[in-house]
């Protein structure tokens, strides 16, 4: 190498799938660190922000949305087969997002509810987590995304290390907050005890319940919640809504998934 | 090759845009054959899940429906649950969600001009290629957005999917104290947006017209965002423009399917309409406040109220946003400085059977929601129109006309590369946001 080449820099790509955008956004919401970024990285494929888009490989890819077509199924795994480094980034691509809601429910009776010509839909019946395609390096959970757990993913990568993501409770965030705990003092149903903390529990701040975007914690006991969340009123219609929104099942499941190596 | 032949512009993933789309011009003979603006974006059924859910759910779960304007989301869906309840809110609460919503318009407008939109003038693939070019201008924008974003965070907890809005107000409301700091920072950008006006004021912009008629929210006194009655400006109509109930949106503007998209095209009492940033300030232009009405009178694009014309140069839509940032936070120092908290965060909203309607300014147009409820407030029915549905047929019109006009002043064989560029920037000129306009299904589409 001489002198006058410049050091190769990392390669980022940024892919969209079903989604709402928010959490490829966030990046943009980097108000502070984005030139900066934008310096040590080679932004070559993120179409929300740039018109220039470069083939792979791809160093580190962030992925947005779940994958409810045919057409998706097949181009998340040229991107994992692009990419040295696949992260999952919010509730879509991890869980299958708010979208999901579709599992629970007959798919051609949906296309008929939206659609007056629903002859024409080519859709899967399911809306899945990348998890369900490809090998997925980390995945990072809300809806949407935490700016500063992005930029700790994305500067973990780079430095080629694990990023330092914390799995417990939205619990231990609302006591570091100093927040007086809305289920204990106003009998609020909350999911915080049962959720992955990562927003810095902003609803109970807000005097609202957590309602469970970043979804399940590490290690929860959902079942001995539940009489919680009927003593404080719910009643079975209302848990199963409470539980099924922004993660779809994933609360349900018998093991959280672990994010894979 | 000669002008006799056929030949396909194709755009196969629109770049800066919110959303997956693609665009297809065929000129045969010199003459635009067909113009497409193709909306791919896969289908999430936001319609259909909605039912059986309850009447406090909606402004959550619709904010899911875009992460770029979740408020607009949220504010329509409260008012239309609101009206199905038969409850009004008004007051400081309803002062609170117009500082919120200009929270969502100071952001997302920057986004636009100075992330989106901005390049296509100056040069350069991103705003990021523009940094190397206009560093402090960039650098000026994302310090606008960055206000935009703390005003939501400080009153939503968050500046995506916010947490504090509910059917009825918030779940809490912020002492006096707690937004003077943010006073600080809207002051600040304040000036911005006067730079940014200027700025973008001298670009250079192509002759061009939209022929569409101009549907926006029309509030006596005031620059509608997030209330008022819809007003509609028919092409070639002088002021005062028709207007109709919210409650009759549905009579008025009748969604169709076409075959290339996965949004649901809009007519308006028969006519192709285009709402957004144009719309609103012809219709409401001259009630923006004293400092943004001066700034727009210095660009050279007085509202039609002060004197001026009714812009329609879809390039220009620039420098109406860049006024839109200005006047958002212009009027986010008057709320703060008028502020007193409210007696509850929330009114009370006890569900009821019925329908309600609900409409509201987006960043980019008027977006409407309908929702029936059962007795114990459980929604049966959900009809969602976003802005960028509405407007799809007038953007088709207008990259046509574009086209049309390229080929008629540059000779039948342009640069395709050229051409092609141009119709990118048709496009972008009106800042679709496609994750919105496709809540419905995908289809296969034929691609000539």
């Amino acid at each position: 190498m001489t002198d006058q080449e410049p050091r190769p820099r990392p390669r980022l790509g940024v892919f969209k799938f079903a989604s709402c955008d928010g959490c490829q956004l966030t990046l943009l919401d980097c108000e502070d660190e984005l030139l900066p970024l934008a310096d040590e990285v080679e932004i070559r494929h993120f179409l929300e922000a740039s018109g220039a888009v470069a083939p792979g490989p791809y160093d580190l890819s962030l992925v947005e949305g779940s994958i409810t077509t045919p057409e998706d199924a097949r181009r998340i795994r040229q991107v994992r087969a692009d990419s040295r480094h696949l992260v999952t980034i919010g509730a879509c691509a991890t869980a299958g997002g708010v979208q999901a809601l579709r599992n629970f429910a007959d798919v051609e009776e949906f296309t008929r509810t939206v659609y007056a010509t629903p002859e024409y839909i080519s859709t899967l019946a399911t809306s899945t987590p990348v998890s369900a395609h490809v090998p997925v390096d980390f995945e990072l959970r809300g809806c949407p995304i935490d700016r500063g757990q992005l930029l700790e993913v994305v500067t973990a990568y780079l430095s080629g290390r694990r990023p330092d993501i914390p799995d417990h409770s939205v619990c231990f965030a609302c006591k570091r907050r100093g927040t007086v705990c809305v289920t204990v003092a106003h009998g609020t149903p909350c999911l915080g005890p049962v959720t992955h903390a990562g927003c810095g529990a902003i609803c109970p701040a807000f005097g609202r319940g957590c309602y469970g975007c970043f979804g399940p914690a590490r290690s929860t006991n959902l079942p001995a919640y539940i009489p919680v969340l009927r003593r404080d009123g719910m009643d079975e219609r209302d848990v199963t809504r409470f539980l099924r929104t922004y993660n779809a099942a994933a609360f349900e499941e018998p093991s959280v998934r672990e994010s894979r190596p | 090759m000669t002008h006799r032949e056929t030949r396909v512009l194709r755009v196969g993933a629109l770049s800066r845009v919110e959303g997956e789309g693609a665009l297809h011009v065929r000129i045969r003979g010199g003459e635009v054959a067909e113009a497409r603006l193709e909306i791919y974006e896969p289908p999430r059924f936001f319609e259909a899940f909605l039912r059986g859910r309850g009447h406090t759910e909606p402004p959550d779960i619709t904010s899911r429906v875009c992460g770029i304007c979740p408020v607009a989301y949220q504010m329509s869906a409260c008012r239309a649950i609101e009206d199905a309840c038969g409850v009004e809110v008004g007051g400081p609460l309803a002062d609170l969600r117009r500082l919120l919503y200009c929270g969502e318009w100071i952001e997302s407008q920057t986004l636009h001009v100075h992330l989106l939109h901005a390049p296509d003038f100056l040069g350069g693939d991103s705003a990021v290629d523009l940094a190397r070019t206009h560093r402090p201008q960039v650098e000026r924008g994302l310090r606008l957005k960055q206000a935009g974003n703390l005003l939501m965070e400080v009153l939503g907890g968050r500046a995506i999917h916010p947490v504090n809005v509910r059917v009825g107000g918030f779940h809490r409301v912020p002492a006096r104290a707690e937004l003077r700091p943010l006073r600080e920072r809207l002051l600040r950008a304040r000036d911005d947006a006067r730079e940014a006006v200027r700025w973008v004021a001298g670009f250079d912009f192509p002759d061009a017209a939209v022929d569409a008629d101009l549907l926006a929210l029309a509030e006596p006194g005031a620059y509608a965002i997030g209330s008022g009655t819809p007003a509609v400006l028919a092409a070639g109509a002088a002021a005062p423009p028709r207007s109709f109930a919210v409650r009759d949106f549905g009579r008025h503007v009748v969604e169709q399917q076409v075959p290339h998209s996965t949004a649901l095209q809009s007519r308006l009492d028969g006519r192709r309409h285009l709402t957004g940033s144009l719309a609103r300030y012809a219709i409401s232009g001259h009630l923006m406040s004293p400092l943004a009405r001066e700034a727009a009178g210095e660009a050279g694009i007085a509202a039609p109220g002060d004197g001026g014309e009714v812009c329609r140069n879809p390039f220009r839509s620039i420098v109406v946003r860049a006024l839109e940032v200005l006047y958002a936070a212009d009027e986010a120092v008057r709320l703060i400085d008028a502020y007193e908290p409210p007696d509850r965060p929330s009114a009370d909203v006890p569900a009821r059977a019925g329908t309600g309607h609900g409409a509201t300014e987006a960043p980019r147009g008027l977006l409407y929601h309908r929702y029936t409820l059962d007795g114990d407030g459980t929604v049966a029915d959900a009809v969602l129109v976003p802005p960028t549905a509405q407007n799809q047929g007038a953007i088709e019109d207008d990259l046509r006309r574009l086209v049309q006009d390229e080929l008629r002043r540059g000779g039948p064989d342009p640069d395709t590369e050229a051409l092609t560029r141009l119709c990118e920037r048709a496009i972008r000129n009106h800042d679709p946001c496609i994750s919105c306009s496709a809540h419905f299904l995908r289809l296969d589409v034929e691609h000539g």
